[in-house]
C-alpha cells in the first residue's frame, strides 16, 4: 500500500538521520536525545511490520527506562570536549578499519538473508501449533515458552547474574552512617521511646 | 464504496475524532484544575477561586489568557531548541495517550491490541519533558528537579508495570476494551474486587490481592504524575519550583497542562483497570434495547463518574498528606511496592492456573 510505503520511508529516513546525529552531535546530551528519536522511529518501523507488541516493548524498555538512565548519567558527567577531540586524528584510521569491518559484515549478512528469502529460516507460527488469528504477544509467548524455553531461561539467568554483579560492585555499608530503620520506628512504644522524670526546681537532669 | 471508507474520508473522520476528544479533554482539564483548587481550598477552609464567572468557574480560562499574553523569556544560557521542545513533548505525550482510552463503547480513537502497553509506554515517556526542561534551563534547581523526577518515575513505573500485569492476567488480554468488558456485571465483578466473570464469583479470593494492587496503582500513579505527596521534582520548599523554575508564559502553561492531563489519564486508567471502566455497578442487560449512541453515552457517564471519583481521591491526598522525603520515596517504591506487586503477580498467576485459565 502506498501509504505504508510513505510511512516506511519516512520513518526509516528519520531512524537513519537520527542515528547519524547520535554520532555527530557535539553535545552528549543531544546525542542521547537523538538516540531516543532513533529508538522511537524504530518502534514505528516495528508497528509497520505488524509487530506492535515488540514496538511497545521497545518504547517501554529502551525509551522509557534505559534511555532515561543514559540521559541521567550523561547529564551528570562533566565532559571536557577538547580532551575528547584531542586524539581524534590518531585514532581515526583504527576507527575507520573497525567501521569498515562492521559495514562489510552487515552487507554480507543482509545479502545472505536477502538471497535466501528473509523469512526462510524463521519458524512459521503454524509450525508451533498456533494459528494466524493469534495476537502478537500470544504468538511470541507460544514460541518463547516452548521451542526456545532454554534460551529464554538462559537469558534470564544472564540478566540475574548481571544484576547481582552490579549490586555486589556498588553496595557498601559505611560504618558510622546513621540510617533510618523503619522497623525500629514502627516498633517504638511509649515505654522505650519516652522517659518521665520528676524534676525538682533548680535541678537539671544529671546525665 | 462509501466516501467515509476511502483513505481521504477515513483521514478526515479520524482527525475530526481526535479533535473532538482533544477539545473535550482540554475543557475537562480546565474544570479539573478548578475543581482541584476548590478541593484544596475546601480542606484548608478557604474559598478558592470565586471571582471569575459564577462560583469562579471560568478561573482556568482567565489563567489561560494570562499565560498566553505573558512575554516569553528564554534564559540566556539555555539550550534554546531543547528548552522549547520540552513542554511540547510533554503536552504531546499527555494528549496522545488519550488515543486508546476506552471512554465509552466504541468511542475511542484507536482500539489497538496492545492498548494498555501503549498507555504504559506513553506515560513512561512523559519523564522526558521534565528531564529535558530541567537540563535545558541550565540552572541548578531545575536540574536537581529533573534528576529527582527521572529517578522517581523510573522507580514507580516498575510497580505500575507489575500491577498492570496482574490486571492483564485476570482479563486475559491487553486490549483495553476487552479488559473493560471482562469487568461487566455487578460491582463485585470489577478487578478491584477480584474481577470475576459476569454472574459468577469464581475470582472472589483474589480480592485479597487485587484490592491492595488497586491501592498500589493509585499511589504509584501519584508518584508517576509528580503529585503531592510525591512532588519532589517541584518541591517548592526545597527547589523553588523544580524543573519549571526558568519557565514562564506559554511553555509553563504547556507543562502545567501536560501534568494535569497526566493526572486525569492516571485517574481514567485506574477507572478502566480496576473500577470497571464504562460499566455501571449493576448488570446492564437493559442497554440492549437502547440505541447505540445512548448506550455509549450511558457508558461515558459512568466512565466519567469513576474518573472524577479517582481524581477526587487524588486531590484529597494532595491536600491532606505531607510531602515524602526523597529517601523514603525511593524506599517505598523499591522496597515496598516492587516486592509486593511481584508477589501479587505470582499469586494471581498461580490462582488462575489453579482454577483454570480464562478464555
Amino acid at each position: 500500500m502506498a501509504l505504508q510505503a510513505i510511512a516506511f520511508y519516512l520513518m526509516a529516513l528519520v531512524t537513519v538521520a537520527a542515528g547519524f546525529c547520535v554520532v555527530s552531535a557535539r553535545n552528549p546530551v543531544h546525542s542521547v536525545l537523538w538516540l531516543i528519536l532513533a529508538f522511537f522511529s524504530a518502534a514505528g518501523l516495528f508497528v509497520l511490520m505488524g509487530a506492535e507488541f515488540l514496538a511497545m516493548l521497545l518504547v517501554v524498555v529502551y525509551v522509557g527506562a534505559v534511555a532515561v538512565l543514559f540521559l541521567f548519567v550523561v547529564m551528570m558527567l562533566d565532559v571536557d570536549f577538547t580532551a575528547l577531540r584531542q586524539g581524534f586524528a590518531r585514532y581515526m584510521p583504527l576507527g575507520l578499519v573497525i567501521a569498515g569491518f562492521l559495514a562489510a559484515e552487515m552487507v554480507l549478512v543482509s545479502a545472505t538473508v536477502a538471497g535466501r528469502g528473509a523469512a526462510a529460516d524463521a519458524k512459521a507460527p503454524a509450525a508451533s501449533g498456533a494459528d494466524s488469528a493469534l495476537s502478537n504477544a500470544e504468538a511470541i509467548g507460544r514460541v518463547l515458552y516452548t521451542d526456545y524455553v532454554y534460551f529464554f531461561q538462559a537469558a534470564g539467568l544472564v540478566l540475574l547474574v548481571a544484576m547481582i554483579g552490579a549490586i555486589v560492585l556498588t553496595l557498601r555499608h559505611k560504618p558510622g552512617v546513621k540510617r533510618q530503620v523503619i522497623m525500629n520506628q514502627v516498633l517504638r512504644t511509649p515505654k522505650t521511646g519516652m522517659r518521665i522524670r520528676d524534676l525538682k526546681p533548680g535541678e537539671g537532669i544529671g546525665e | 464504496m462509501n466516501f467515509w471508507e476511502t483513505p481521504v474520508g477515513w483521514t478526515i473522520l479520524t482527525v475530526a475524532h481526535i479533535l473532538a476528544v482533544t477539545v473535550v479533554l482540554l475543557l475537562t482539564i480546565a474544570f479539573i484544575i478548578y475543581g482541584d483548587r476548590k478541593i484544596f481550598a475546601g480542606v484548608q477552609a478557604r474559598k478558592g477561586p470565586n471571582v471569575v464567572g459564577p462560583f469562579g468557574l471560568l478561573q482556568s480560562f482567565a489563567d489561560l489568557g494570562k499565560f498566553l499574553i505573558k512575554e516569553l523569556v528564554i534564559p540566556a544560557g539555555a539550550d534554546k531548541a531543547v528548552y522549547l521542545l520540552a513542554p511540547i513533548i510533554s503536552v504531546t505525550l499527555a494528549l496522545g495517550a488519550w488515543a486508546v482510552m476506552p471512554i465509552a463503547p466504541g468511542w475511542m480513537v484507536s482500539d489497538i491490541n496492545v492498548g494498555i502497553l501503549y498507555l504504559f509506554a506513553v506515560s513512561s515517556m512523559g519523564v522526558y519533558g521534565i528531564i529535558m526542561g530541567g537540563w535545558a534551563s541550565n540552572s541548578k534547581y531545575p536540574f536537581l528537579g529533573s534528576l529527582r523526577s527521572a529517578a522517581q518515575m523510573v522507580s514507580y513505573e516498575v510497580s505500575i508495570g507489575f500491577v498492570i500485569i496482574t490486571v492483564i492476567l485476570i482479563a486475559g488480554s491487553m486490549n483495553l476494551t476487552d479488559i473493560t468488558e471482562a469487568q461487566a456485571g455487578w460491582l463485585i465483578n470489577w478487578n478491584m474486587f477480584g474481577g470475576s466473570k459476569e454472574g459468577t464469583l469464581n475470582n472472589l479470593p483474589l480480592i485479597l490481592i487485587m484490592f491492595p494492587m488497586g491501592v498500589i496503582f493509585f499511589i504509584s500513579g501519584l508518584a508517576e504524575t509528580n503529585r503531592p505527596p510525591f512532588d519532589l521534582p517541584e518541591a517548592e520548599s526545597e527547589l523553588v519550583a523544580g524543573y519549571a523554575v526558568e519557565y514562564g508564559s506559554t511553555p509553563y502553561m504547556l507543562f502545567y497542562l501536560a501534568e494535569t492531563a497526566n493526572i486525569v489519564l492516571m485517574s481514567g486508567l485506574m477507572a478502566v483497570l480496576f473500577l470497571g471502566g464504562w460499566h455501571a455497578p449493576w448488570p446492564e442487560g437493559y442497554l440492549a434495547a437502547w440505541p447505540a449512541w445512548l448506550a455509549s453515552l450511558h457508558g461515558l457517564v459512568f466512565y466519567a463518574l469513576k474518573t472524577f471519583f479517582v481524581f477526587f481521591m487524588n486531590a484529597m491526598v494532595r491536600s491532606i498528606v505531607p510531602r515524602y522525603r526523597y529517601d523514603q520515596l525511593m524506599r517505598l517504591g523499591w522496597k515496598v511496592f516492587l516486592p509486593t506487586s511481584l508477589v501479587a503477580v505470582f499469586a494471581v498467576a498461580g490462582w488462575l492456573v489453579y482454577t483454570g485459565l480464562p478464555g
